[in-house]
């Protein structure tokens, strides 16, 4: 119904102001400082810079290429991997068995646990002394004293799988979510059919899931290109900034360098990436087509 | 019971079978296959469980032992935690943040939801869209403007700016789900009672309310869950030790105290303790609300 009313306006207002202020025009003042020098310890070189913030990141500065190369292998695997594993725990847990309520339960569960606590976790898990891999090896399977953290071979391998933990069940969530919508009948007429249940899967399953799988997998690229918490508290970006993310980079110049300026344009590049994502899904979720 | 098992299958009358039986035992053929699906659902229990158990053990026995099933346990190091550390205080700071985004986002929420799912009015195409593109901010990389401003108005250090920064970030995704809640219920029975005489709001709060029950339920406690979790605001905003939240306790737990385990293990457990019963019980409701349109956009 097309109304003349002031209503939906008064009830969407604190969410404008409050988006105004606090995503818009951040977003207006990064670009501002992106063209600053602007550093917190070094107030009286403060002023106007121009170009000079990109042309030191895009050519004397091998860290944001660096941190912009490992973002990406980042998204790739942790992404990957997620949607694998997410669509087939989301299979399981969508058959009916006796006690699929409790056992979705505690398999979600690590998706409430924050980054930081993941962290402290698998630490926990993952020291030589006391960790898994200790019990293991009492038990015959692998070498005592194995420190997977303390390794620059493996300590990406711990990360993936760290926050894979608390990933998966996030995806499966999505997913499970939509492979609830699929009409039962589907499956009926498949089986009578005589369609096996890879066929079904296949032919009934994947194409009805194929647009939530597209979607969620950008969102949660973009989510997990954004993640912070996991990688800043787990290796805080080395050993020697090998895991260092765009992200954890930006983190570090603002928080531990208060280099404002230099840190708002490498805010500018994740914004055309991120830019980049978000026109490519809202191309692909027909955004409008359904408003 | 011994009857029933020692009687010969063949004696067993065949059970009537209803049209509709039928056709479920015609999709759940290779029936001797179903046990199957335990496999992978014990391994994977198996790799969500483990590491929780490893932290409770870690909490509950003592410092320097190495037993895989502690006994007796002991509650030193919660002691440790909760009144050394200070995770009490953290505790205190984590749930106070915790409900005022719950209030806050649930209630900006309900009402922006309702305005998109029930009226059509100029900008919302691009207030839609907005919403959406909030998705895609980076959190991490808006530290330094909101760095800026929290310093400006004098917020930071305090529980209120760190609700504000939240509540600012969870309300576009929350305020899309619960649009897809709302336009889930039947808009007649409203209708109906404006009708009947009811304003539009005593309409909403009679009638609609009731029915986002389970709406409230989820997007209350995605936002709570979110807040307790929120980690690189609090790291930046809040600098004085008793303004820290449990994440940020534990990252400093995590630097500090890097051989003292149990100590580290029983903030894990401070921390993890209402957020996974929150979850526990929600769950459902959030799988719900994600169908409702959340990734559909």
């Amino acid at each position: 119904m097309r109304t003349r009313t002031w209503a939906p306006y008064a009830l969407i207002a604190p969410t404008l102001v409050l988006m105004a202020v606090f995503l818009v025009y951040p977003i207006g003042s990064v670009v501002y400082y992106s063209l600053q020098r602007y550093n917190v310890t070094q107030p009286w070189k403060n002023g106007f810079a121009g170009l000079d913030n990109f042309k030191q990141m895009l050519f004397d500065d091998p860290l944001f290429w660096q941190s912009l190369v490992f973002s990406a292998k980042w998204v790739f695997v942790e992404v990957g991997l997620q949607l694998l594993l997410g669509l087939i725990l989301a299979l399981v847990v969508n058959e009916t068995f006796i006690g699929r309520g409790i056992a979705r339960a505690l398999v979600f569960s690590p998706w409430a646990v924050s980054g930081v606590l993941t962290t402290g976790i698998w630490i926990l898990l993952l020291n030589p002394s006391t960790g898994i891999f200790q019990e293991l090896s009492e038990l015959g399977i692998g070498s005592p004293g194995t420190s997977v953290l303390g390794n620059p071979d493996t300590v990406f391998d711990a990360l993936v799988v760290t926050e894979l933990w608390r990933g998966v069940p996030f995806f499966a969530i999505l997913l499970l979510a939509d492979l609830q919508s699929i009409p039962k009948d589907l499956y009926e007429a498949a089986s009578v059919d005589g369609a096996s249940r890879w066929r079904r899967f296949t032919s009934v399953t994947l194409p009805h899931l194929k647009d939530a799988i597209i979607l969620s997998t950008l969102l949660r690229a973009v989510w997990e290109f954004n993640n912070v918490d996991l990688i800043y508290t787990l290796t805080g970006g080395g050993p020697a900034n090998q895991t260092t993310t765009l992200p954890l980079y930006v983190a570090r110049q603002a928080v531990d360098s208060h280099n404002f300026g230099y840190g708002s344009a490498l805010t500018v590049a994740g914004f055309l990436i991120l830019l980049f994502f978000s026109i490519l899904y809202l191309r692909l979720s027909k955004f409008g087509s359904r408003a | 019971m011994t009857e029933t098992l020692t009687r010969p299958p063949v004696n067993t009358p065949p059970p009537p079978r209803k049209p509709t039986k039928r056709r479920r035992r015609a999709v759940a053929e290779e029936p001797g296959k179903r046990w199957l699906i335990h496999v992978p659902l014990v391994v994977y229990l198996l790799f969500t469980l483990i590491p929780f158990y490893w932290m409770i053990v870690f909490a509950v026995r003592p410092t320097g032992s190495t037993q895989l099933v502690p006994w007796p346990i002991t509650l030193e190091h919660f002691d440790t935690v909760w009144n050394d550390i200070g995770f009490g205080i953290f505790f205190y700071n984590s749930v106070m943040i915790g409900l005022g985004v719950l209030v806050f986002v649930t209630i900006l929420s309900t009402m922006g939801g309702y305005a998109l799912a029930r009226f059509k009015f100029r900008g919302q195409r691009v207030f839609l869209l907005a919403l959406l593109c909030t998705q895609f901010i980076p959190g991490a990389m808006m530290l330094i403007p909101l760095f800026v401003i929290f310093k400006g108005a004098g917020l930071l250090n305090s529980l209120t700016g760190l609700v504000i920064a939240e509540v600012a970030f969870q309300l576009p995704l929350a305020l899309i789900l619960m649009s897809g809640f709302v336009r889930n219920i039947s808009y007649e029975l409203e209708e109906a009672a404006m009708v009947d005489g009811c304003s539009r709001m005593r309409a909403f709060f009679a009638v609609t309310l009731p029915q986002l029950k389970p709406a409230l339920v989820a997007v209350g406690s995605f936002a709570f869950i979110g807040a307790w979790n929120q980690f690189l605001f609090a790291l930046m905003f809040a600098s004085r030790q008793d303004k820290f939240t449990l994440p940020v306790g534990l990252s400093y737990a995590l630097g500090e105290f890097n051989t003292d385990f149990g100590a580290l293990a029983a903030g894990g457990v401070v921390a993890a303790v209402p957020v996974v019963l929150v979850f526990a019980v929600v769950q459902r409701f959030l799988v719900q609300g994600l169908s409702a349109g959340a990734v559909k956009g």
